[in-house]
């Protein structure tokens, strides 16, 4: 009797380390093929603060890990991650959260709000956005700088906009936009809406647009590479439910859904 | 007549959960800092361009909210109740709402867009589509208050000084509108204010940029991304801003109210 006990408490044991192991490590090593499999341990609700641009993906994502793990819930709150960070450091409740940029993640880090080192698990670049047809017959980075193109883009204050700045550095063309949006989503929509001939977005809104926009891809777009980090938020409730989703997401399960969507590896 | 205690008492967490907000905002101002957060060339802009579509806005809403304001209470017809909700709608609506309603009608394909682009007029990404914007929420204050104003007056006065003989126009321009002046100033002072902390509709309306669409509501949103000691600083300028107008406001309101008694 108390024979049994002990060796169910040896193999319960087990299961929980090589449980923790495989979550542990995920993003090191590919062969975490079911980094989520462990189900029966994990449960919790946890919230996911991620970036605008996540919003497909990680919709995507989030189901797939609640279909995994039966025992846990996963609310998603998107935002410019600028001001996910500030709703962070004033007190909100999140568990994880992904960041468009680097450097928001380091505000939250630098404000010790990281559980562990923050992983990059996608890269996004900028693409021009043309409405359907391309009315001002944009072909290369240099047209936008045309006197009759009406351009918009992000303002420098925010990730878009700093990599727009890089990037027309680099092409060495000065923009004259007659918009500098807030979010890249204010951007797309003025192309979608046609009030704009063009716009500097990532490739993976053209990605996710659908039919709205057509994407014109330039060489320039490498010399601004937008790295996107993720992290567990200290302090969490279900801290092993935020890990295991942040090893979800830079796993192999993840890594899929962010390709298809049009991200880079990091 | 004695207020019940009680009254006092919810009355006073309501004025808590006013003003406490602004009492935390004011508290993260970095003082220090304050003068030049506040008068940064881009701040400088944002201030004036604000200032300057608000007035302009709220002329329109003047021109245009008068005789609409007149039109409600002055006469009857068919589908007038409907029609003043409608009129309404715009303090009901969120203003993003607004703006792509705006962008529908004065965009480029937009319903008007195309018959302003032939005659050669731009509002697409313009000073112009803010004023719009503006005019578009601010527009329902005015109405309301002068209207609320015309039927408190009555038409006494209109009825005699036409049976004397005097034409519409002279009665609206010697009686009606002297009588409303006071309600009238208190609505123009309240579309000026409500025009100035005007956001979601010329974000998705108008865009942003230095010195044509980036008003002091854009220009905040944007430096709080990056700078929260200007957008601090910014907003406690929007809301001394803000106070300032709305006591005038009550100011010019109260003689209304006066005059409004005296009168009956």
């Amino acid at each position: 009797m108390t024979v049994t006990r002990a060796s169910r408490v040896l193999v319960a044991a087990t299961v929980f380390g090589i449980a923790l192991a495989l979550t542990g490590c995920a993003p090191a090593t590919p062969a975490a093929t079911a980094p989520t499999g462990s189900a029966a341990t994990l449960e919790g609700d946890i919230t996911v603060y991620a970036a605008a641009s996540l919003q497909a993906t990680f919709t995507d994502l989030a189901e797939t890990f609640e279909a995994d793990n039966p025992g846990t819930t996963v609310a998603l709150n998107f935002a410019g991650s600028s001001a996910l960070v500030t709703q962070i450091i004033e007190g909100a409740p999140a568990d994880v959260f992904a960041s468009a940029d680097t450097t928001n993640m380091t505000r939250l880090t630098d404000a010790a709000l990281t559980d562990g080192t923050p992983v990059d698990f996608a890269t996004n670049v900028l693409t021009i956005a043309v409405p359907p047809g391309n009315p001002a017959g944009i072909t290369d980075f240099a047209d936008l700088a045309g006197p009759d193109v009406r351009l918009v883009v992000c303002a420098p204050e925010v990730p878009c906009g700093r990599a727009a700045k890089t990037v027309a550095a680099t092409a060495g063309v000065t923009l004259t936009p007659v918009s500098e949006e807030s979010s890249v989503t204010d951007v797309l929509g003025k192309v979608t809406s046609r009030e704009a001939d063009a716009g500097l977005v990532y490739v993976t809104d053209v990605a996710a647009a659908g039919d709205a926009v057509e994407g014109i891809e330039f060489t320039e777009s490498a010399s601004a590479v937008n790295t996107y980090p993720i992290a567990p938020v200290t302090g969490s409730a279900s801290a092993d439910v935020a890990r295991a989703f942040v090893d979800f997401v830079t796993g192999s399960d993840g890594a899929a859904v962010l390709r298809a969507a049009g991200f880079g590896a990091p | 007549m004695t207020l019940p205690r009680w009254v006092i008492a919810m009355a006073a967490i309501g004025a808590a959960f006013v003003l406490l907000p602004l009492v935390a905002m004011v508290l993260r101002v970095n003082w220090a800092e304050f003068v030049p957060l506040i008068s940064s060339e881009s701040s400088v802009a944002a201030l004036l361009l604000s200032l300057r579509t608000s007035l302009a806005a709220t002329v329109l809403c003047v021109i245009f909210g008068v005789p609409m304001a007149l039109v409600l209470a002055r006469t009857d017809f068919w589908g007038q109740k409907v029609l003043r909700s409608l009129v309404l709608l715009p303090l009901v609506l969120p203003p993003v709402v607004g703006g792509i309603a705006l962008l529908y009608t004065f965009g480029r394909r937009g319903l008007l867009g195309q018959t302003f682009e032939l005659l050669g007029i731009e509002i697409a990404f313009s000073t112009t589509a803010v004023v719009i914007a503006q005019t578009f929420v601010a527009l329902p204050f005015l109405v309301l208050s002068l209207e609320g104003a015309l039927r408190t007056v009555g038409s006494r006065y209109e009825a005699v000084g036409a049976t004397l003989g005097a034409s519409p126009t002279t009665v609206l321009r010697r009686i009606t509108l002297p009588l409303v002046l006071p309600a009238m100033l208190s609505g123009a002072v309240l579309s000026f204010a409500r025009a100035l902390g005007e956001f979601g509709a010329t974000l998705t309306f108008a865009g942003s940029l230095q010195g044509t669409t980036r008003t002091l509501p854009l220009e905040i949103y944007l430096q709080r991304e990056t700078d929260p000691d200007t957008a601090v600083a910014l907003s406690l300028v929007l809301v001394i801003v803000a106070v300032i107008i709305v006591s005038l406001a009550h100011r010019t309101g109260e003689p209304s109210r006066r005059r409004a008694r005296a009168l009956s």
